[in-house]
């Protein structure tokens, strides 16, 4: 076991208002430089819709090269073909999307008609249409996972449902837009698995950007270098969210560390069946409160408020405790680690509107086996296409409604809705423990800002590496491996008394030594 | 005897290239890694490069691989191994010129791309327009000597391995021969002029990425992982520029 920590959000969907104020922020900081006008780190689709970027060469289209595929020995090779091809392929990089299959600028889609020739009221032409807009219905025909669900269900989607998904670069525990680099520009960084290029690194070849399945690289035409989002590296080493994060109108956005297993990504990524992904990706994350991972962790030189944070941690909860966050497309093998908590409202909205109440926990669950298309479409986007995930999510989400459902909610002006105390029938058909399904509401209604970012502030530089040093192994120079503390030298956990304690990440329940006397 | 002219043309400005060349690369990748790029305009057009691209690099790769053997193994050496001069010029030709025709051609494609793709010519510099004059004048005037001294020449065509070989290889080895170049073709004296200059301004250009070619991404595994510890210590702390991080106290 190799214990690394990696940083990872979690999105609630239902509470997105699709408002794009964290692209706006993200925007206005990480991407203005010049030549990025079109690159959007943070963007906004309205799905069932146009994917960002789009057309046949872009991630998820036809022709598209991203991600991973599993040989047939079981093995793993990017889709595009092995290193050599790779290589081969170097001088017109296959499946690169052009510049028009990003969004334009409006002020580009709108100038054949500003600066075209004068409106017809004032006796000319209105200039030519702009080719699309960022709207639904036409954009349905865009939408990649409609094309794959086949024909009958773009017509009956229209009328069935839409949610926003914000989409950043996912921070893959495995990452195709790192594999796929010639030059070695980008990486993986140990601390916290955040995927950074190195400017001085990149020589513009390129192949990172069809490579990545989620269609998060760009390449900047001027300074002829790739660029991507940082999940605001500088603010999380301080501690602090992304600007998206940050910003966002739906407060949707959790961000935290969990502990995963390094020595296993590989495995996990070759499952044979994509549908397997999402478990496998599930069983590398390590448990922070298992005593074995915690000694592993301080073995491996974590200071004691990562652990802490990796064990209060909002992604933690939601991903492997309550199982409710669920990754986008796992099937492309990259084990994205920005995950999402499927939205409910769609189906709620289908029941509604045949006049049932859409809030009654028996309704929906019984919805959830007749519907079909929006747990299709959410099991193609979130599950590698399996219903029974999605549907699962969904009845803990429906479950969690009921809490607050029908408990006197007012109007915006009213007063907050007091949830009620779960049902223990409800509970149980959801697998929970009353106790359980309240902490979920909680989690999911009511976190603040403390609750929702749990982010350990990075070590000073010069710190022992998390990831640990192979010299620290049992009986190596370094001499804080496990056992070895005893007879060497002070465990790194002891090594970390009296450093500053995260008072946000504390739950009340046990006593750090910083805010309570040692028991004599 | 030869000229002052000769002399400098073929015992001077051989020297001046080199130097040029050398430091120059030295100081490019030594202050400017970020400006070393291929500075890819993929992003805006794909349809011509998609063609273009592949030809003019493949080609190129071909004719570079044939100057090297022409211009570095010594004719003694093909006929101590039992290659016949006939067999030797044919195969040097025909590979040569397919080589060029590949190169001329991607080069049109290029270039016409880049005059009538309107971002690509924005997205063009002064440097990049002057670098094409002399790429363009070097690969023209070379597939103008090849089809004029080799192909329309006959049999054997001219054995620029008497004269010009030699002389590249006695630049290398510091005893230069100017004097071999007086009687070769003006084709092969203009080729081998534009291409020094090339050469000259080659670091001060974006043609740098040909020394980036990612070899080692053959031996590499997949996914690279690197520590922001080693990040963070590398830089020199500068005045004003703490290190990101839990404030010491
Ligand atoms: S989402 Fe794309 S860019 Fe981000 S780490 Fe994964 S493969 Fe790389
Ligand atoms: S700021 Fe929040 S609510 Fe608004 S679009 Fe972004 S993620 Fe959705």
């Amino acid at each position: 076991m190799r214990v690394l920590a990696h940083m990872g959000m979690v999105m609630h969907l239902d509470r997105c208002i699709g408002c794009h104020t964290c692209s706006v922020a993200c925007k206005q900081v990480q991407s203005a430089a010049e030549g990025l006008e079109y690159a959007w780190f943070n963007d906004v689709e309205t799905r069932p819709g146009r994917p960002y970027p789009s057309g046949p060469r872009a991630p998820g289209g036809p022709d598209s090269v991203a991600g991973w595929v599993r040989t047939s020995a079981g093995e793993l090779r990017l889709r595009d073909g092995g290193r050599l091809r790779h290589l081969f392929r170097l001088f017109a990089v296959p499946g690169m999307p052009t510049i028009d299959e990003y969004v334009a600028p409006a002020e580009d889609a709108l100038r054949p008609r500003v600066g075209g020739p004068a409106p017809e009221r004032m006796g000319g032409a209105r200039g030519p249409e702009p080719e699309w807009r960022p709207a639904p219905p036409a954009d349905r025909a865009a939408d990649p996972v409609l094309r794959h669900l086949g024909e009958h269900a773009t017509a009956e989607i229209a009328q069935t449902f839409s949610f926003y998904l914000p989409r950043i670069c996912e921070h893959c525990i495995n990452p195709a837009c790192v594999a796929a680099c010639p030059s070695g520009a980008l990486s993986k960084r140990v601390e916290d698995g955040i995927v950074l290029v190195d400017q001085d690194r990149c020589r513009g070849w390129r192949s990172c950007v069809p490579a990545c399945p989620y269609g998060k690289m760009y390449i900047n035409p001027v300074t002829g270098k790739a660029a991507k989002c940082t999940l605001c590296v500088e603010r999380i080493e301080v501690g602090e969210p992304t600007l998206c994060s940050e910003t966002c109108v739906g407060r949707l956005r959790y961000t935290g560390i969990v502990l995963y297993d390094g020595d296993r990504v590989e495995e996990a990524a070759s499952v044979e069946d994509p549908q397997d992904l999402l478990q496998a990706q599930r069983d590398i994350i390590l448990d922070p409160h298992d005593p074995e991972v915690v000694a592993a962790a301080e073995a491996a030189g974590f200071d004691e408020d990562w652990i802490m944070a990796a064990q209060y941690s909002p992604i933690y909860q939601l991903v492997s405790r309550f199982q409710v966050a669920l990754p986008l497309h796992p099937e492309y093998r990259t084990l994205p680690m920005i995950w999402y908590v499927p939205p409910l409202s769609p189906v709620v909205d289908v029941v509604a509107s045949t006049g049932a109440d859409g809030e009654d926990f028996d309704t929906l669950v019984a919805a959830f086996e007749q519907l079909d298309l929006p747990v299709d479409y959410l099991a193609e986007t979130f599950s590698a296409g399996d219903r029974d995930v999605v549907a699962g999510v969904l009845r803990r989400l429906a479950a969690v409604r009921s809490l607050t459902a029908g408990s006197g909610a007012k109007g915006p002006t009213g007063r907050a809705p007091r949830a009620r105390r779960p049902d223990p029938k409800v509970a149980r058909a959801v697998d929970l423990s009353p106790a359980d399904l309240g902490e979920l509401h909680q989690l999911l209604t009511n976190a603040d800002y403390a609750d929702r970012n749990i982010i350990p502030p990075a070590p000073e530089p010069g710190s022992a590496p998390p990831g640990g040093c192979s010299l620290d192994d049992l009986g190596g120079p370094g001499g804080t491996g496990p056992g070895a503390g005893a007879e060497n030298g002070p465990t790194a956990a002891e090594k970390t008394r009296g450093s500053r304690f995260n008072l946000l990440g504390w739950s009340g329940k046990d006593r750090p030594h910083q805010l309570f006397p040692d028991r004599v | 005897m030869t000229s002052t002219l000769d002399a400098l043309l073929w015992g001077v400005l051989p020297y001046v290239t080199i130097a040029a060349f050398v430091i120059g690369l030295f100081w490019r990748y030594r202050y400017d890694k970020f400006g070393w790029t291929t500075r890819s305009s993929q992003l805006y057009e794909n349809r011509l490069l998609r063609w273009g691209s592949p030809m003019f690099h493949f080609g190129l790769i071909l004719v570079i691989l044939g100057h090297l053997v022409g211009l570095l193994i010594p004719k003694s050496w093909t006929e101590a191994v039992g290659i016949p001069e006939a067999a030797y010029h044919f195969v040097a030709t025909w590979m040569g010129s397919f080589g060029a025709l590949l190169v001329v051609a991607g080069l049109i494609i290029l270039i016409v791309r880049r005059r009538t793709t309107g971002p690509v010519f924005s997205a063009t510099t002064r440097m990049d327009k002057t670098m094409y004059v002399f790429l363009a004048a070097s690969i023209l005037i070379g597939s103008w000597a090849t089809v004029e001294t080799q192909i329309l020449a006959g049999d054997h065509g001219y054995d620029y391995r008497e004269t010009i070989s030699p002389w590249f290889r006695s630049i290398f080895v510091l005893q230069p021969e100017p004097a071999l170049m007086a009687g070769v073709p003006l084709a092969f004296k203009l080729h081998i002029i534009a291409a020094e200059l090339l050469f000259i301004l080659w670091p001060f250009t974006r043609l740098v990425h040909a020394f980036s070619a990612p070899v080692p991404y053959v031996f590499r595994p997949y996914v690279v992982y690197r520590s922001r510890d080693a990040a963070v210590q590398s830089r020199e702390s500068r005045p004003g520029w703490d290190p990101s991080g839990r404030p010491k106290n």
